[in-house]
């Protein structure tokens, strides 16, 4: 039944390894992109406040697969905007990465927000009495503490991140769903067993991940 | 590969429990009439075909279905017994079709279905009704393209993880720039506007395209015969009746020359020089 992983036509670390750079990329991405629309959705600028409201409330209820697609066929086929990517490989995975921080920082943003309210107003009032700017009292004061309150609903925002990935083979990213996509044209004897590696390639990336954050979700938070 | 073989067998075994359960409760009412071998000639047959390729199995806006394989099914269906107004179609997508005809959701499915030996372990087929080649569809001013080689230069667009895509990433043209979407459309969109060269993919889906009256003279085929695809009628593995009469049903249709005049009415318009109709060499 599994015969055809050994046949050395797939192949699926190579898959799965883009799956996580993917993950990585957007990640790291999304977490940037989320802290400052969070940043900006508690600001006292009326202008950045209504600019995060509306960015996450648009974005965040846009399908993925619209969005991933649209920065394929609007972004790089029509308006040109490569992003310095050469071949269609290098520039769609970007173009992935890129949906993919847009989508994902809407709901890091949200949850940042969360963590925020947990910090007591008194600390903000107190920094502020303190002569501390905006900028000083969130990067200072209410972040950090935002931030150790947070992790476990990040953990689930990562976990997500890892599954959404898989809309990158809308546009061609060579990477597990695309593999998976190939297999079931080719075993058409083996679709369960194609269907089950790739379902435990998924628990292997998401399972450890939630059980390391929630470790340390636990060792960091604050103690009120 | 040891433990990921153990590891994917207990996963599969999940999988195979979780989609037993539940396909157990939903597909029971078309499986008791289209799962019986030659049902009662009362009720209605449930054929499996594609609702999204024009020239071949297309839905169009208001609810009709039209295409060289559904012009085929019915044809079919009537040497079985079933007018047309007792047809079911039912939309097969690619990586359901093995699992609509072993479930017995569709009596047979005529959607681009190649015959091939991985296929033919789970199903059984009847034809080949059609000879289709992998070929490329490109700008109707784009002279450029006169042989394989001249891939290896160009940028390509396929559908996601599709046999046409396999072929030119491993055999046909590795140096081609691939982009891979998940419908003809956007390739087709991709081609309009310069993104990529060419679509590759069967001939037949893509005069289909050329052929639609909106595409009409932007596009034409370059007519390099890159594979054979030998479009055969999927049927349940073991129904020996169904597919000896699906032969004689195919047999008929060529000899009395519906099927040329189905394949110039679905393919004709774009200037696409079809093969002749193939020898049937499933069952006997």
């Amino acid at each position: 039944m599994f015969d055809f992983l050994e046949s050395g036509q797939y192949d699926l670390l190579g898959a799965f390894w883009v799956t996580v750079q993917l993950t990585l990329y957007s990640a790291v991405g999304s977490l940037v992109w989320g802290t400052v629309l969070a940043g900006m959705r508690v600001s006292p600028v009326p202008l950045m406040r209504a600019f995060g409201t509306a960015y996450v409330n648009l974005v965040r209820n846009t399908p993925l697969t619209l969005l991933v697609i649209g920065s394929s066929l609007g972004l790089s086929q029509t308006l040109g905007i490569n992003l310095g990517g050469g071949t269609f490989k290098e520039t769609g995975f970007r173009l992935a990465v890129l949906a993919l921080t847009a989508y994902t920082g809407t709901f890091v943003c949200e949850a940042l927000r969360s963590g925020i309210n947990t910090v007591p107003v008194g600390q903000a009032e107190a920094a502020r009495a303190l002569g501390l700017s905006f900028f000083q009292v969130l990067t200072l004061i209410v972040l950090p503490q935002a931030f150790r309150a947070v992790i476990a609903p990040l953990a689930n925002v990562l976990i997500a991140l890892t599954k959404n990935t898989t809309v990158a083979a809308a546009i061609g990213v060579a990477e597990a769903a695309l593999l998976m996509k190939e297999m079931i044209e080719n075993e058409a004897d083996a679709l369960f067993a194609v269907f089950g590696i790739f379902a435990l390639g998924f628990c292997l990336l998401t399972l450890p991940t939630g059980l390391l954050l929630g470790w340390v979700a636990k060792r960091v938070a604050v103690k009120r | 590969m040891k433990v990921l073989k153990a590891g994917a067998a207990v996963a599969t075994a999940v999988v195979l429990a979780l989609t037993a359960t539940a396909c157990g409760g939903g597909s029971k009412d078309t499986a008791s009439d289209a799962g019986a071998s030659g049902g009662t000639k009362s009720d209605k047959i449930v054929i499996g075909i594609k609702f999204d390729q024009p020239g071949m199995g297309l839905k169009t806006p208001d609810g009709k279905f039209e295409g060289f394989d559904v012009d085929v099914a019915t044809y079919v269906a009537k040497e079985l017994g079933y007018q047309p107004d007792q047809i079911e179609w039912k939309q097969a997508v690619s990586a359901e079709r093995e699992n609509l005809i072993s479930n017995g959701d569709v009596k047979f499915i005529a959607a681009t279905y190649s015959i091939n030996d991985k296929r033919k372990a789970k199903v059984d087929f009847a034809g080949p009704y059609f000879l289709a080649h992998q070929d490329l569809l490109v700008r109707a001013d784009d002279n450029s393209i006169t042989k394989v080689e001249d891939l290896n230069k160009k940028k390509l667009c396929s559908v996601t993880g599709s046999t046409s895509a396999q072929n030119i990433k491993k055999d046909l043209a590795k140096d081609a720039d691939l982009q891979e979407f998940p419908g003809y459309s956007e390739c087709l969109t991709g081609l309009e506007n310069k993104a990529v060269d060419a679509l590759t993919t069967d001939d037949s889906i893509l005069a289909g395209y050329a052929a639609q009256e909106k595409n009409k003279g932007k596009f034409k085929l370059v007519g390099l015969k890159m594979s054979n695809e030998n479009y055969g009628i999927g049927l349940k593995k073991g129904d020996k009746d169904l597919q000896t009469k699906i032969n004689a049903a195919l047999k008929k249709m060529v000899a009395d020359g519906s099927w040329e005049a189905a394949v110039k009415k679905n393919l004709g318009p774009a200037n696409y020089k079809n093969e002749p109709a193939p020898q049937i060499t499933e069952g006997s």
